[in-house]
């Protein structure tokens, strides 16, 4: 049996996509925080993206599914909830990813500590999100809950398409 | 528990049954059960709110509380120690062992009912998430630093809405004011401290809930006055859910959700 070494773990990793954006890996989305290897047994710890994130099972799954097929047959894996996930954490080479595939990546974190600003909601729609379709500018904020709870729908006023965007965390 | 508790006209004053005295487990219990309730009644609009985006936004809100009581209730279960997990505590605890504020077992009402609670229920989680984020238990510090970056959002999207029904038609500002006079009597109760509270507060673990109160009202009053809603002015409180008084709307609801988990105890899918 080979050496497993922690680089080639993170690697393999790189095979298990994220179920809701399957064009980013978990490594690209940050989830996987952290690789040891000790004695044969891997231990893989993860962060979930928002707390109730139906995902997770089918990442947890999916982890122990890739390494496995590599020949790891002891694998553990961990959750830890600090510190908390941000989009932050997602490269700016995952970034044009997202925007490739039709979601507009997310900006960065700003956390306004008055999220209830007068008429604050004025201020979001008109955000510059710019259109993962057109690039234009002019795209309006129509929900901030998509098809997942990290994702806004948005829509185009330049080429009258809506779109997902992935929401700043 | 011991016979004498049962023996007519000595009952204790606080059901207990099935919770430890452990104020930290108890605490923890109010703090995941607030969520586990409320999460379970967002997630009865699955198909049934006024639009689409709000199908879905509240079936995202329902995901997000229910993740949290998931997180706190497997942490409660460890502090515990006696071989509870988190789906013991959710589908294994009858009502009398809940410890959730009145507030969130309500049923949900109309659309207007709903907004309303996420308002005045979501104001006081920012601040309560905020304290909670320095505690001196580092598990539920990281909960609570990751719920809320949530709560943020939910407060932003209940503030939006509650003006938008406030000041909307003649029949949505009705619907919105009389939900507020409804649920006013119930927020007192979250502001209120016990033994239990005062006990993981001096071990730095839990909140001063009377703290929360001022900070409290001044937000819900901003959206509310935004709203061209009123304030309600009464003095009423209707309290007993933290120390497992409930009304009669928290049994239904856990007839419904315990029902497949006792049914089929073990049952994956």
């Amino acid at each position: 049996m080979v050496t497993l070494s922690a680089t080639a773990i993170w690697s393999w990793l790189e095979d298990v996509k994220d179920p809701e954006v399957p064009v980013l890996s978990v490594v690209e989305l940050g989830i996987v925080r952290d690789v040891r290897v000790d004695d044969g047994v891997v231990t893989v710890t993860i962060t979930p993206t928002y707390s109730g994130c139906p995902a997770m099972h089918e990442i947890e799954q999916e982890i122990v599914r890739a390494l496995g097929e590599r020949g790891v047959e002891r694998v553990q894996l961990e959750t830890v909830y600090a510190p908390a996930w941000t989009t932050d954490w997602i490269s700016e080479a995952a970034k044009e990813k997202l925007a490739a595939y039709g979601i507009a990546p997310p900006g960065r974190v700003n956390e306004q500590p008055n999220v209830i600003a007068i008429r604050s909601r004025r201020a979001e729609r008109e955000a510059h999100v710019p259109c993962p379709f057109c690039g234009s500018q002019q795209t309006e904020l129509r929900s901030q809950y998509g098809s997942t709870a990290c994702k806004a729908i948005r829509f185009c006023r330049s080429c009258q398409q809506p779109f997902e965007e992935f929401k700043p965390l | 528990m011991s016979t004498e508790s049962w023996v007519a006209g000595k009952r204790p004053e606080t059901p207990t049954s099935g919770v430890a005295s452990d104020p930290h487990f108890t605490y923890l219990l109010r703090v995941a059960d607030d969520r586990l309730v409320l999460g379970h009644r967002l997630s009865e609009w699955c198909g049934h709110a006024p639009i689409l985006e709000e199908d879905i936004a509240l079936g995202n809100f329902a995901l997000d509380f229910i993740g949290q009581a998931s997180a706190l209730l497997k942490h409660a279960g460890t502090v515990e120690a006696k071989g509870r997990n988190e789906d013991a505590l959710a589908y294994f605890r009858d009502a009398i062992e809940f410890r959730n504020c009145l507030l969130v077992e309500l049923p949900r009402g109309d659309f207007a009912v709903t907004t309303v609670r996420q308002l005045l229920f979501d104001a006081y989680d920012v601040l309560l998430l905020e304290r909670l984020s320095a505690s001196s238990d580092a598990t539920l510090a990281g909960i609570a630093a990751k719920a809320l970056k949530e709560a943020r959002y939910h407060l932003r999207h209940a503030a939006e809405w509650v003006r938008m029904l406030g000041d909307g038609t003649q029949e949505s500002h009705t619907r919105a004011q009389r939900a507020l006079d409804d649920l006013w009597r119930f927020t007192p109760e979250l502001f209120l401290a016990d033994e239990v509270d005062r006990a993981v507060l001096e071990r730095g673990i839990g909140h001063d809930p009377e703290a929360l109160r001022q900070p409290w009202l001044d937000t819900v009053t901003t959206v509310i006055t935004e709203a061209t809603l009123k304030v309600p002015n009464g003095d009423q409180t209707t309290a007993g859910g933290r120390v497992g008084k409930h009304t009669e709307f928290l049994g239904r609801m856990l007839s419904d959700m315990q029902s497949l988990a006792r049914a089929h105890p073990g049952a994956t899918w």
